[in-house]
């Protein structure tokens, strides 16, 4: 909690305090068998450590993103930041409050509205029975903002303009939208009890290009409009240049490389955020030559020893079989990789 | 050269209770063998429909109303149920996005591969035995002696898609449709698995239908592509003009809403308003005008067939030089800027 209330000067030199602190995240999964089964067949526990000491901090108006491949545990971290699902480790705190910790019910709603999430699959994320208006209006209803059916009914219509929709959208369901106002309704049920940390898990990645580009350009204009905070989740990396403003690669559960986006994308140090950035596809057909990467993530369940990388990378060296390597200072990134360490 | 597959104004009607809607309307092209067409398109604008109509496996009540498909010169679209049995699997060989529900959870690989292979081939279980094997060995899995004999659910996701493009390529087939092979994989898998499809289909000299909502899947596999636009042709060309160059303003919008690795991050993204009508919805005269920034006269009353574009055709009045002339002096200036190249010269717009 030292970073807790201390202003740090971004690029641009305006004084932005950290708003989102992550200290230590962990996040163990029991899939063991039932006891008699275990017994049976002679077999003991069995841990997925899905998250294994996440650190990082988001600052007020800027958007973190977490970039990684499936079992990186990307979404688990989503999950605990909103308090879906109790980490088994570690803190988080959201404007001083700890997500986890003991507190008032008073304090614990106050701080559930400043968090809210916008779900990957538009289609599975609204209730069909509902319509749009009663959707947006809950979150109004649930905190107690706005008593007035009126007033409540103006506000819904004011958040609909805000996404880019009709206020008299809100007498539809959610069928008669496409894909891309659906996400545009999430969102606006997100903004409805006006919250300034907003978890977006995935948004665009079940939607079309050429809608991705609208919800995209949307969150970001909304963010600038209202100050908006975002942790955003997404395995396309072309997307997070888009959106974020400081990256963190995450690789079975461990956070690899956290930079800001402009020398990440720039500069990647660590071999594995080389190997994805090699990995995009080459849409603008330069001809260039493309590293064939090797192998597949390993099954989460049993993780190489050492840097969990090292039976796919390409400069592995003798120590990466056994020791974890400790995050090492880059420039402005921190690469956890004994490519930088001391002893080189 | 007798191309490996030539769709020729093909039309798919799907009745429902409240009318029949056209999911395909009037498409043609053809896929050279060993060439890679690339389908691209958003979701419902009918590549996936295309690719099940060829392989005779449209889901009823969804019917081929219109048009004809050949296989290599025989035309295969009015064949019976029993006939066209044969031919899928054997001539045409097919790779569907989650190779889960493509392989048989209770089967061990070897066997289904083995079946697949007797099918189509006349040898016996050793032979199919000896070519399995040889087939796993060419999709990159290791140790594929031993691995004949695990169930799907050993493999791994990029592993279980390797076995599939070996069961497709069993039978050595003249066309191969893989309808999004890489969609449900991790991107480190991703290029692995195009690299190996590319190779293998180019090896065998087999033709492939590539379909794709992934513009950079397309870019980096396919020889031309085809895009679709609710379930219409929008362009066809070269992949690496209509990726470039662009002459169709849907693909113009579409290929600048890509987010990319270079060019300025800060910049907003380009988008196309609005998005794709459904089917039953469709506007009059071209179905993007309600969305195109270029629309004129014409465009909402008559529905543009392909012109030649470029080095491939655009189903745009904006190429037509009849039309074209008609269209404001200011429309032709802005298409022009944004390099559509236009059939009629500079100048000889109306007013």
């Amino acid at each position: 909690m030292s970073m807790q209330g201390l202003a740090v000067a971004n690029e641009t030199g305006v004084e932005r305090k950290t708003l989102v602190e992550v200290e230590g995240l962990r996040r163990v999964f029991d899939l063991s068998k039932p006891w008699l089964n275990r017994m049976i067949e002679r077999e003991g526990r069995v841990f997925l450590t899905a998250v294994d000491g996440v650190d990082f901090s988001i600052r007020q108006g800027e958007t973190y993103a977490l970039v990684g491949e499936s079992g990186s545990g990307k979404s688990t971290i989503a999950k605990m930041a909103v308090g879906l699902l109790p980490p088994s480790a570690g803190s988080i705190a959201i404007d001083g409050a700890d997500v986890w910790g003991k507190k008032s019910p008073e304090a614990e709603r106050r701080m559930r509205r400043k968090i809210q999430m916008i779900f990957q699959d538009p289609f599975a994320s609204l209730n069909p029975r509902w319509r749009v208006g009663s959707i947006i209006a809950e979150p109004i209803k649930a905190f107690g903002l706005i008593d007035d059916p009126l007033d409540r009914a103006a506000r819904v219509g004011e958040l609909l303009s805000l996404v880019g929709l009709d206020p008299r959208d809100g007498q539809k369901f959610p069928h008669e939208f496409s894909g891309g106002q659906r996400q545009r309704i999430a969102i606006a049920r997100a903004l409805a009890s006006e919250p300034n940390f907003i978890v977006c898990d995935e948004p665009t990645s079940a939607l079309d290009v050429s809608v991705q580009a609208q919800v995209l350009n949307l969150l970001r204009d909304l963010q600038e409009r209202l100050g908006l905070t975002y942790l955003f989740i997404s395995h396309n990396l072309a997307v997070v240049r888009h959106v974020a403003t400081r990256v963190g690669v995450l690789y079975l559960g461990r956070l690899v490389e956290e930079a800001p986006a402009r020398e990440l994308f720039a500069a990647p140090q660590h071999p594995y955020t080389k190997m994805l950035l090699e990995a995009v596809p080459d849409i603008e057909m330069e001809g260039k030559d493309r590293q064939s990467i090797a192998g597949e993530i390993p099954n989460p369940i049993t993780p190489p020893a050492g840097c969990h990388f090292h039976p796919r990378c390409p400069v592995r060296r003798p120590e990466c079989d056994v020791e974890t390597p400790p995050p090492h200072r880059v420039g402005d990134a921190t690469v956890r990789c004994h490519l930088f360490g001391s002893a080189s | 050269m007798t191309p490996a597959l030539s769709v020729r104004n093909l039309r798919i009607e799907i009745p429902t209770r409240r009318g029949v809607l056209t999911a395909i309307d009037d498409l043609s092209f053809d896929i050279a063998p060993g060439e890679v067409l690339g389908m691209v398109g958003e979701s419902g604008a009918g590549k996936s429909i295309t690719g099940s109509a060829v392989i005779g496996l449209l889901e009823p009540p969804g019917r081929v109303a219109g048009g004809e498909i050949h296989l290599a010169g025989e035309r295969i679209d009015h064949l019976p149920p029993e006939r066209m049995r044969h031919i899928r699997g054997k001539r045409i060989g097919m790779i569907f996005q989650d190779p889960l529900t493509s392989l048989n959870p209770l089967y061990r690989i070897g066997d289904q591969l083995v079946e697949t292979i007797m099918t189509h081939q006349r040898m016996t279980t050793a032979e199919a035995r000896d070519k399995a094997q040889r087939l796993l060995e060419e999709v990159g899995i290791p140790a594929a002696k031993t691995r004949l004999s695990s169930y799907p659910h050993q493999f791994s996701g990029g592993m279980r898609q390797r076995v599939v493009i070996a069961l497709a390529l069993a039978a050595d087939p003249e066309l191969v449709i893989a309808d999004e092979p890489t969609t449900a994989l991790d991107v480190s898998v991703q290029a692995q698995i195009i690299a190996l499809l590319k190779r293998l289909c180019a090896e065998r000299g087999a033709a492939v239908m590539l379909i794709t909502h992934d513009m950079g899947v397309i870019a980096e596999t396919a020889d031309r592509v085809c895009v679709l636009y609710a379930g219409r042709l929008a362009e066809l060309g070269p992949v690496r003009d209509v990726v470039k160059h662009p002459q169709h303003p849907y693909t113009i919008g579409l290929m600048s809403a890509i987010p990319s690795l270079t060019g300025d991050p800060d910049e907003a993204l380009a988008q196309i308003p609005g998005s794709m009508p459904r089917l039953g919805a469709i506007p009059a005269g071209c179905a993007f005008n309600p969305r195109c920034g270029y629309r004129f006269d014409p465009c909402t009353v008559e529905r543009p067939p392909p012109y030649d574009a470029g080095a491939g055709e655009a189903a745009c009045f904006l190429h037509a030089p009849a039309f074209a002339r008609q269209a404001p002096a200011e429309t032709l200036r802005q298409a022009d800027a944004a390099g559509i190249q236009l059939s009629i010269p500079n100048g000889e717009a109306a007013r």
